[in-house]
């Protein structure tokens, strides 16, 4: 641990004989296709099938086919897995048809017309929370303190209110799913996915059945960011339904088209700001009001919620706190999971706001904020005690040293005055809870293994799974360390639900703290088990392993969850150690803004952040890396575009990505303070670098120009009208 | 891909003529595809037969003569972006050349098959307003000739009739000592669809302007010469005054707003003109 160890993965895929899902056939294989809702809510009126079509060549499944309940189910069960009487958003799955030829069956596609008695549809938040639009999916209270008694303590009280839009994950490789099914073997699915006992579970719903007759394994996965956690459930019922009608193999591909215009993106938000600022600068009470557009359906929205309810009031102290939230329902495609869950959309609200009271009591932004960090020992909004060093006030020293931010903006301030560009910088301070949210990981129970293998190596055996991001390299990392023996020894199995234990899924930034920590744990247990035989004497650890089996016919050792001590959480209250830990970071971004075009660049980026020990510095780097530039699409490029509840956009070359050229080097910073729950003391860290980047360049903005805007993604557009308002 | 690419006939010619008779039959001509293909993926490509026009060598190459330059209109992007004798004499286009799509893109589009998809945002468009260049259009009648600035007539019309191909585009030679300015605004810094493009050149004597052209992208139906401007702006004494900017009428749409597109091509011109003085 502590290397930059090749990456496990690495060989497979360089040389192209890594396996996505695409890239398998079965004998007699179906390719199925999806009619979807042309409107946003509708009654289904009637179906028309093309007469000049030969249907019988084509297998269709419509919602009277499915065996088990016609549900997708997850939090609140209800979404339908096709459409019965009526739809409630744009692309909702309405039938199901499979063909041998793939064309044919988009041709057989193309001739469904289903036809629609239209009825009205919410699409705005706004719009959402009028009285008559029904109960929101979920909402959330805060409270700390007493606020009215901090306003009234309060020199200054400063208001705001911001705005984030949806993002897509846009992930390298589609969605796809590879299915066999028959009521007297079961299912079996083969696909690009994030959590696989998910898929499992949504399965047997469907079908009937019991979970072992479900076997769900993951393929190669080119990329998730979320968008492959819930959504792969959808799209495996679908070609298991087809499957179990047609008695063959059937899969489904979408193309980015079908991928971009029906699955799930970041929930678009409005936050609304009141805070009561003391003489000195310090938060005397934080009023916080924040909503999110959750869709059509429930699906994760109140755990997105959560997280970005307890993120709201960012990374500061502050005695008296209240924080109201709720998900409502829009006729939007239901919006799901996407790195940082809920936390970027609140952290972007927070951040720009403490922005903007800066700029209203005069005090330098970075200030403000060192006045106002969270210490060791104090609470949180939801009353957690702070057990560990809080290295906020270091993080902002390196980052302003890193991006030598006094003399920058002395500079910026002379050189404003000329020409078309302007300069400005801009920061961000904020925490990322790592794991599952309260009691989320003690009722997961997630359970690891580690076995000998005849072949001699210790093979990790979990359902986390890579999808780009290293977990199969950082995983095997923990588990050598944790045997005393070299990363060649060691192996981690294909998530495969008849073989690998529920290790949960992989989200949350928990991958390599709460499961990397189950596997060192069984790791040892392992080691243990070879030290107490004698069987390392004399013996290589591959030897030893092989030993072991051959004695024992073959070795696991087994490890669940434990919550660390002292941990305790209220779901009814909302109160508590909402997470085991948090990391840290600061972000400094520089912009440029060019005043013939209006747009932004983001000229330097730095982010300085203390996750706990980096267990493979190069696999980390490239987290915040790529976490810095999908948050910079999240600033200043990625539009989803809706017109009256349908994304208009669905292409790459109108859902605008941020690419190289629009890239500024990024440093990276690590402070290392071990964790003393983490695997070799490591936190979480794949969502953290996405939360900071929007406020921070948008703060930058505002340095730069003047203008102050509190919506993303902010276009050159929306910059030129925000110029025009500064100005007026 | 959304088409089924089994239902579509492709016949690839060795010759011009045969080419010529594939046309005139009613197959659509092809050339390096980088717009077609995008249709075909999404099942969008109506036309079932199409004529590939790649194997033509008559139709590519570049000649230098002491009056005119001559473009194959299945010259590369790659070719006229790497080219000396372009990048000497028609600097815009050169500049243009590189930034449109990508290297793969660049490496197979033509400038014959930018100008007949007929974008209002293509971007080799201006460039060629901007010099004047006249269009050598072939048919199995015979040959003809079109000032480019006369070609395009609304959005996706142009002069181009059933069964003609666009054979080569004829540019002045000696342009290169104007003074010219080429600025794409698209949404992202390479790989993207142009929101607002100016390309302008203009001819300075004594602190005044002698000749001028501008011709705008994506600000109207087509590729927009602006002979009012340049009207407005021929004889005048520098620093110039902003031009009248009526001829432009952008629109709304996913990309942009007509209002930024229009600002945009307000401050384009603002700062090209600066740059004479």
């Amino acid at each position: 641990m502590g290397e930059s160890a090749p990456r496990k993965d690495a060989p497979a895929k360089v040389t192209g004989r890594a396996q996505f899902v695409d890239d398998l056939t079965l004998p007699e294989m179906l390719y199925g296709v999806t009619v979807r809702s042309t409107v946003a809510r509708g009654r289904i009126q009637r179906i028309r099938f093309d007469p000049a079509f030969e249907w019988d060549e084509c297998v269709i499944v419509r919602a009277e086919d499915i065996p088990g309940r016609n549900v997708v189910p997850l939090i609140a069960d209800d979404q339908p897995c096709l459409a019965g009487q009526v739809v409630n958003h744009a692309e909702e799955p309405v039938l199901l048809i499979a063909h041998e030829d793939r064309h044919m069956a988009e041709s057989a596609r193309r001739r469904v017309k289903v036809e629609y008695e239209r009825l009205p549809g919410v699409y705005s938040i706004d719009a959402a929370l009028r009285a008559d639009a029904g109960a929101p999916f979920k909402s959330y209270t805060v409270a700390k303190g007493n606020v009215e008694e901090g306003f009234r303590r309060a020199k200054w009280v400063v208001e705001g209110e911001y705005e984030t839009g949806a993002q897509e994950q846009l992930y390298i490789e589609p969605q796809g799913v590879l299915a066999v099914a028959s009521p007297r073997e079961g299912v079996t699915v083969w696909g690009s996915m994030q959590c696989p006992y998910y898929v499992q579970r949504a399965l047997a719903a469907v079908f009937g059945l019991p979970e072992e007759m479900i076997r769900v394994v993951q393929c190669e996965t080119g990329g998730g960011f979320g968008g492959k956690e819930e959504y792969p459930s959808m799209i495996a019922a679908h070609a298991a339904l087809l499957a179990w009608k047609s008695r063959r193999p059937v899969k489904i591909i979408y193309d980015r088209a079908e991928d971009i215009a029906a699955t799930t993106k970041r929930h678009p938000s409005r936050t609304r700001h009141r805070t009561g600022v003391a003489p000195d600068g310090t938060l005397t009470a934080m009023e916080i009001d924040f909503t999110l557009d959750g869709g059509a359906y429930c699906t994760l929205s109140p755990v997105v919620l959560s997280r970005g309810t307890i993120h709201a009031g960012g990374p500061y102290r502050c005695d008296n706190v209240r924080i109201s939230s709720r998900a409502v329902a829009t006729n939007h495609p239901p919006h799901g999971a996407f790195r940082g869950f809920g936390a970027p959309q609140s952290i972007f609200a927070m951040e720009r706001h403490m922005d903007r009271i800066a700029k209203t009591i005069g005090m330098d932004p970075a200030e403000l904020r060192r006045r106002n960090f969270l210490r060791q020992g104090d609470t949180t909004a939801t009353g957690q005690v702070i057990r560990e060093r809080v290295e906020l006030p270091a993080l902002l020293e390196r980052a302003l040293a890193e991006s030598r931010w006094e003399e920058k903006r002395r500079t910026f301030a002379v050189t404003n005055g000329n020409g078309n560009v302007r300069r400005g910088m801009g920061i961000a301070a904020f925490m990322h809870g790592a794991g599952f949210t309260g009691s989320g990981e003690r009722h997961l129970r997630s359970q690891v293994a580690v076995e000998a293998t005849a072949e001699g190596k210790a093979r990790v055996l979990a359902s986390s799974c890579e999808m780009g991001q290293g977990s199969k390299t950082v995983l095997c990392q923990i588990a050598a360390e944790a045997l005393g023996t070299k990363l060649e020894d060691v192996e981690i199995a294909q998530p495969d639900t008849a073989e690998v234990p529920d290790s949960g899924p992989t989200v949350a930034s928990r991958t390599s703290m709460v499961v990397g920590k189950l596997v060192e744990s069984a790791a040892r247990d392992l080691r243990r088990t070879l030290d107490q035989s004698g069987l390392l004497e004399g013996r290589t650890f591959s030897e030893a392993c092989r030993e072991l089996v051959k004695r024992r016919g073959g070795f696991k050792s087994w490890s669940r969850y434990q919550p660390p001590p002292g941990q305790w959480w209220d779901d009814d209250r909302y109160s508590g150690d909402a997470y085991g830990t948090y990391s840290w970071a600061v972000q400094v971004a520089e912009v440029a803004v060019d005043l013939v075009t209006y747009e932004t660049s983001v000229t330097a980026f730095v982010s300085a952040q203390e996750v706990g020990r980096v267990l493979n510095p190069a696999l980390a780097e490239g987290q915040v890396e790529g976490g810095v530039a999908q948050g910079i699409g999240l600033a200043l490029y990625e539009k989803v575009v809706y017109d009256k509840g349908r994304v208009v956009n669905s292409q790459m070359t109108n859902y605008i990505m941020p690419a190289p050229g629009d890239l500024p080097p990024i440093r990276s910073i690590f402070l290392e303070t071990p964790y003393e729950f983490g695997p070799g003391g490591a936190k979480g860290l794949g969502e953290l670098p996405i939360d900071g980047p929007a406020p921070a360049i948008l703060n930058a903005v505002e340095d730069a120009t003047g203008a102050a805007v509190a919506r993303i993604p902010m276009t050159p557009e929306d910059l030129l009208d925000a110029l025009e308002r500064t100005h007026e | 891909m959304r088409a089924n690419v089994s239902r579509y006939d492709l016949r690839a010619p060795d010759g011009l003529t045969e080419a010529l008779h594939l046309v005139s039959n009613g197959w659509k001509p092809l050339a390096g595809g980088t717009d077609l293909m995008v249709l075909l993926e999404a099942g969008k490509l109506a036309e079932r037969r199409l004529a590939g026009l790649w194997k033509l060598d008559e139709l590519r190459g570049i000649e230098v003569g002491d009056e005119t330059i001559t473009l194959g209109a299945l010259t590369i992007f790659a070719e006229l972006r790497h080219s000396p004798v372009v990048g000497l004499n028609l600097p815009l286009l050169a500049s243009a050349a590189a930034e449109i799509g990508g290297v793969a893109n660049q490496n197979r589009a033509t400038l014959g098959g930018n100008l007949a998809n007929a974008s209002p945002a293509a971007d080799a468009a201006p460039a060629l307003l901007v010099y004047d260049a006249e269009l050598e259009i072939v048919s199995l009648e015979g040959t003809r000739r079109v000032p480019y600035h006369q070609f395009h007539r609304g959005y996706k019309e142009m002069d181009l009739r059933a069964g003609e191909l666009i054979a080569r585009i004829h540019l002045p030679n000696g342009r290169g000592r104007w003074q010219g300015c080429w600025r794409k605004v698209a949404t992202r810094a390479a790989q993207a669809i142009t929101k607002v493009s100016l390309a302008a050149a203009a001819r300075v004597e004594e602190g005044r302007i002698a000749e001028i052209r501008i011709a705008y992208g994506a600000v109207a139906p087509y590729p927009l010469r602006c002979h009012r401007m340049e009207a407005a702006l021929r004889g005048a004494a520098l620093p110039a005054q902003l031009p009248p900017f009526d001829e432009l009428a952008p629109i709304d749409d996913f990309r942009s707003t007509a209002r930024y597109r229009l600002k945009v091509a307000r401050n384009l011109m603002e700062t090209f003109l600066a740059s004479l003085a």
